[in-house]
């Protein structure tokens, strides 16, 4: 059984407004840094698992993410695997 | 012969259960029973509201661990059935989340938890949830929410205008909600979803009682 990690990435779908990110992108121009033109929130998952082979864990994570970690009306995901 | 029971689902989380049951028991005389999400049974069950609250923290998204429970899993058969369900707040977001209605609630636009009273107009008659059902009638309820603002994309928006899907609208949208949606039912009609308070305005003394038909409803 060998052990993976993964680093599963979650963002809202472009067609949907991120007040907080606007907010962020508002505070950045504040602090002086100009010249953002986008500024979205995510979210980050790391998974560590365990598993035969590498097509096995995907299977896991697909499932993990299209019925538990994203909302697909909302958000897309996409995500690293990296064999430890 | 077993009275008319109507369902209340207790989340850990949930914190509008009481104020549901006290609106039933208190102001229409019927029957209440809290049915932990951890329970399946639904058998002597005629109807079930999702009631308002923070179930499991609001941890990942809205509603989105809630669906797992064993309850939500039986309420399947049960809406099937044709018996009624109805979502208040966290409710409605329990019931997108598990793919029962359409769309899905994201952060409000000015991102405050906003905590008023709110002008809706009832658009649809779709399983008879409000006495009067033409844009004409405005009910007042209040909201609170900080994560209230139902998204769904333009396909969807479409098929619930063809079917007469959408069941309040915000007279003055307070969360950027899409076509200033505040609540749907399904396709038969048996579940709404809403983001206002019906229980929290079933007494004249407490500011209204525009929430007691939907509440009386759940015995249609």
């Amino acid at each position: 059984m060998d052990k993976f990690e993964v680093k599963v990435f979650i963002r809202l779908r472009p067609s949907v407004l991120d007040p907080a990110g606007e907010a962020i992108k508002s505070a950045s121009s504040k602090l002086g840094v100009q010249g953002i033109t986008s500024l979205r929130i995510g979210k980050m998952i790391e998974v560590k698992i365990e598993g035969n082979k590498e097509e096995d864990v995907k299977e896991k994570i697909d499932l993990l993410c299209d019925r538990l970690f994203a909302n697909t009306v909302i958000e897309d995901y996409e995500y690293s695997i990296k064999k430890l | 012969m077993t009275s008319f029971t109507v369902g209340i689902v207790v989340f850990p989380g949930s914190n509008c259960d009481r104020d549901v049951a006290w609106a039933l028991e208190g102001c229409l005389d019927i029957k209440t029973k809290f049915l932990w999400h951890e329970s399946s049974d639904l058998n002597d069950i005629d109807s079930i509201v999702l009631p308002g609250g923070f179930s499991y923290g609001d941890y990942l998204r809205c509603g989105a661990i809630a669906r797992f429970s064993p309850l939500i899993n039986a309420l399947h058969d049960f809406v099937k059935s044709g018996r009624r369900v109805l979502g208040i707040c966290n409710g409605f977001q329990i019931l997108t989340e598990s793919g029962f209605l359409p769309g899905a609630l994201v952060a409000n636009k000015n991102l405050n938890f906003i905590c008023n009273d709110v002008d809706l107009n009832v658009i649809t008659s779709k399983g008879g949830w409000f006495q009067k059902s033409d844009e004409k009638q405005t009910i007042k309820l209040p909201i609170a929410h900080g994560e209230g603002r139902y998204h769904c994309d333009q396909d969807t928006l479409k098929r619930l205008i063809d079917n007469d899907l959408i069941a309040l609208k915000y007279k003055t949208n307070p969360n950027g909600s899409t076509s200033d949606i505040a609540g749907i039912t399904n396709e038969k009609g048996n579940v709404l979803g809403l983001m206002p308070h019906p229980e929290r305005a079933c007494d004249e003394s407490i500011g209204g009682i525009d929430g007691l038909y939907t509440l009386k409803s759940l015995m249609t």
